[in-house]
């Protein structure tokens, strides 16, 4: 593999191997502030340093600073590309250490959720995918349904990316039923029409495949051992989703398929993206179908408030809702590890409470810190235009990846 | 207790701990089950035979995070936690070591790749200092950061800000300049914990009681009746009638300062 450039007029005659190029921080393709400095041997990449941090806010130390209520929209800022995954691990860290029950209305409609996230946040990554190897017109189309996905969260929270909506204890507000409709003829009609008019032209690519198959080969020891998970150990091979093996509110009730890869390279790695974009649209639909009428949160006035009718009407509830609004709820000492199954993998949180109203410590498990960390072996040997398809693949947003 | 949330069940904790403790032996230190998680304590120069034995003994293959903790009261102040995870026993699993600012804790780079950013990211938030990690660098601050932000006494402003300056034509450092304090809302309950004292309490009586002083009447004499006592209630009590309005201007008063014309009403 090494390529000498004969006599350049540059060099004064000294023969050139390797070079070192930066690659970042403001690059598109480095799908965020990421900079990568690369050490080739003429196109072939021989090493490459990730500089991470560049957008580190400290959310940590903020979060650590707020009560658990107040801290719960840092979430929504870390994966701005799924942000309701990203509440998910937080507020069920929050339920375990107060063993808190959650009514059955308020789990599906979590998970309806959650699945919708999924779908919104595989049509920014696919589409960026596709785009990063040379294709325009699929993102384009997948923006749409992106957008209908943004609508829907408006409807139900009020903001199109910030939700905010997932509580300690179940979701902020109940969703309109005309919502509840709207997001049904969307997965039967909208949805598969867009989505799978899409991938017919990508799939099958021949450009597309000559680009992704057999780059960033990565065996099933690897993907243990580097801490992958999410799509990325799924298209190694091992049918490792934390929704089926340790299931989360009514994930057990659902009925759904893990795709898994065969042969671990970036084009598994996008299809296991593509196939779990239909299971979500397939969970949501077991959703809209099974879910029960009832409360949407918790009833246990220490640590959910009062429905604003109520608080304008009983002394009690004015109480409630104060304390929770300003000092906020207690939760017990102690310490857990809650992980979900985010979009891009194991989101986690490890969140370690004194007993009193703040995070004594919230330790976010970013799912991008090990992948990112593997690019370096992954994309060893392969060549520079390579590194793009591998990143697409990762699927990296820095808001999670640097906190 | 019953298992009332509906945060992820994986496989049950029943014998992990008796098993793990067993098997770990002399590295244990301390080891709890609670809230549904089992945290092993490990001395921390074992903590590398430790892991070692987990991952490849009790099938823990995957490193999924390390967590920093500052507990500055303590005389090593700080933790740092292993977070393992068994894909073949669909479990998981906490494993820490105490760490000082002076006491490096021994890599797991040996034993888990990944690990590699992990350490660096507690060494670059705590301080933490990982031996045998051939990389050791920060991650996450800039670069040519000074201090460890992530510990309980770093200000949560930091020490320096940045912007682009103008006349040197570059990013420049400049010491943290707050237009108006930083505002930390305690919503403690005052009765709960406040450290500090509430309003008003700082007029309070001193927290000793008189104890010294007799509160017994043995004596007649004590009661305070007698003669005296009489002779004096014969005596006019109520205080004299105030002065008139004239008679009590003050020679060394200052002269009024109100020099605004009088208004209707004033007339």
């Amino acid at each position: 593999m090494s390529m000498q450039l004969e006599q350049s007029p540059t060099t004064d005659g000294e023969i050139v191997n390797n070079y070192t190029i930066n690659f970042g921080p403001q690059h598109p393709a480095a799908h965020g502030v990421l900079r990568m400095v690369m050490e080739l041997d003429g196109e072939v990449i021989e090493r490459i340093d990730p500089h991470v941090g560049l957008l580190h806010r400290g959310t940590e130390k903020l979060i650590e600073h707020k009560t658990y209520l107040q801290a719960l929209p840092y979430f929504d800022r870390l994966d701005y590309c799924s942000p309701l995954g990203m509440e998910h691990s937080y507020v069920l860290a929050i339920e375990k250490l107060l063993n808190l029950e959650v009514p059955l209305r308020a789990q599906y409609l979590r998970v309806m959720f959650a699945e919708l996230t999924r779908i919104c946040n595989h049509m920014l990554n696919i589409g960026s995918h596709v785009m990063d190897v040379g294709a325009m017109t699929p993102n384009l189309w997948l923006f749409e349904i992106r957008e209908d996905c943004l609508n829907f969260f408006e409807r139900a929270s009020g903001a199109r990316m910030h939700s905010a909506w997932f509580r300690p204890g179940g979701v902020h507000q109940d969703v309109p039923l005309k919502l509840l409709a709207d997001i049904g003829d969307w997965l039967d009609t909208r949805l598969p029409r867009l989505f799978e008019d899409a991938m017919s032209l990508v799939c099958d690519n021949r450009i597309f495949k000559q680009r992704n198959v057999d780059i960033a080969l990565v065996s099933k020891e690897d993907a243990l051992a580097w801490g992958f998970s999410g799509p990325m150990i799924r298209a190694a091979g091992i049918p490792w989703d934390l929704r089926k093996s340790q299931p989360y509110d009514v994930y057990d009730r659902m009925d759904f398929e893990i795709p898994v890869g065969t042969n671990s390279d970036c084009y598994d790695r996008f299809m296991v993206r593509v196939e779990e974009v239909r299971q979500s649209a397939k969970i949501m639909k077991q959703c809209l179908a099974e879910m029960p009428e009832g409360p949407v949160a918790s009833t246990d006035r220490k640590v959910v408030p009062p429905k604003r009718a109520e608080m304008k009407s009983s002394m009690e509830s004015l109480i409630h809702h104060f304390k929770l609004y300003t000092e906020g709820f207690h939760v017990p000492a102690g310490e857990v590890y809650v992980a979900t199954e985010s979009p891009k993998g194991e989101f986690g949180v490890y969140l370690v409470s004194d007993g009193s109203n703040k995070p004594y410590r919230c330790k976010i498990r970013p799912t991008a810190f090990s992948h990112l960390q593997a690019m370096d072996f992954m994309s060893k040997g392969h060549m520079l235009p390579d590194a793009t398809a591998i990143l697409g693949a990762i699927d990296v947003v820095f808001g999670e990846c640097d906190r | 207790m019953t298992v009332l949330h509906s945060a992820p069940r994986f496989a049950p904790n029943d014998g992990v701990l008796d098993a793990l403790s067993g098997a770990l032996g002399p590295f244990l230190v301390a080891s709890k089950e609670e809230h549904g998680e089992i945290v092993l304590t490990i001395a921390r120069d074992q903590i590398e035979n430790a892991l070692r034995l987990l991952r490849d003994d009790h099938g823990y293959q995957q490193l999924m995070e390390m967590a920093g903790v500052d507990y500055p009261s303590r005389a090593e102040r700080f933790e740092v936690v292993y977070m393992l995870l068994s894909v073949t026993k669909n479990h998981r699993l906490m494993v820490k070591v105490n760490a000082a600012e002076n006491t490096p804790v021994p890599t797991v780079t040996t034993l888990w790749p990944n690990a590699g950013w992990l350490e660096r990211e507690v060494f670059d938030m705590y301080g933490v200092i990982f031996s045998g990690n051939p990389d050791l660098r920060r991650i996450l601050t800039d670069y040519g950061f000074e201090g460890h932000p992530f510990r309980k006494d770093f200000p949560l402003t930091g020490y320096v800000e940045l912007r682009y300056s103008e006349e040197d034509k570059r990013v420049v450092y400049e010491p943290v300049k707050l237009a108006q304090d930083l505002r930390q809302f305690d919503f403690m309950s005052p009765w709960e914990g406040a450290d500090y004292v509430l309003p008003g309490d700082e007029k309070a009586a001193p927290a000793q009681p008189p104890v010294g002083e007799k509160k017994t009447t043995d004596k007649k004499a004590d009661t305070g009746a007698g003669e005296a006592a009489d002779s004096k209630a014969a005596e006019k009590v109520s205080a004299p009638a105030p002065a008139k309005e004239g008679d009590r201007a003050e020679k060394d008063a200052p002269a009024g300062t109100n020099s605004r014309p009088a208004k209707e009403d004033d007339k």
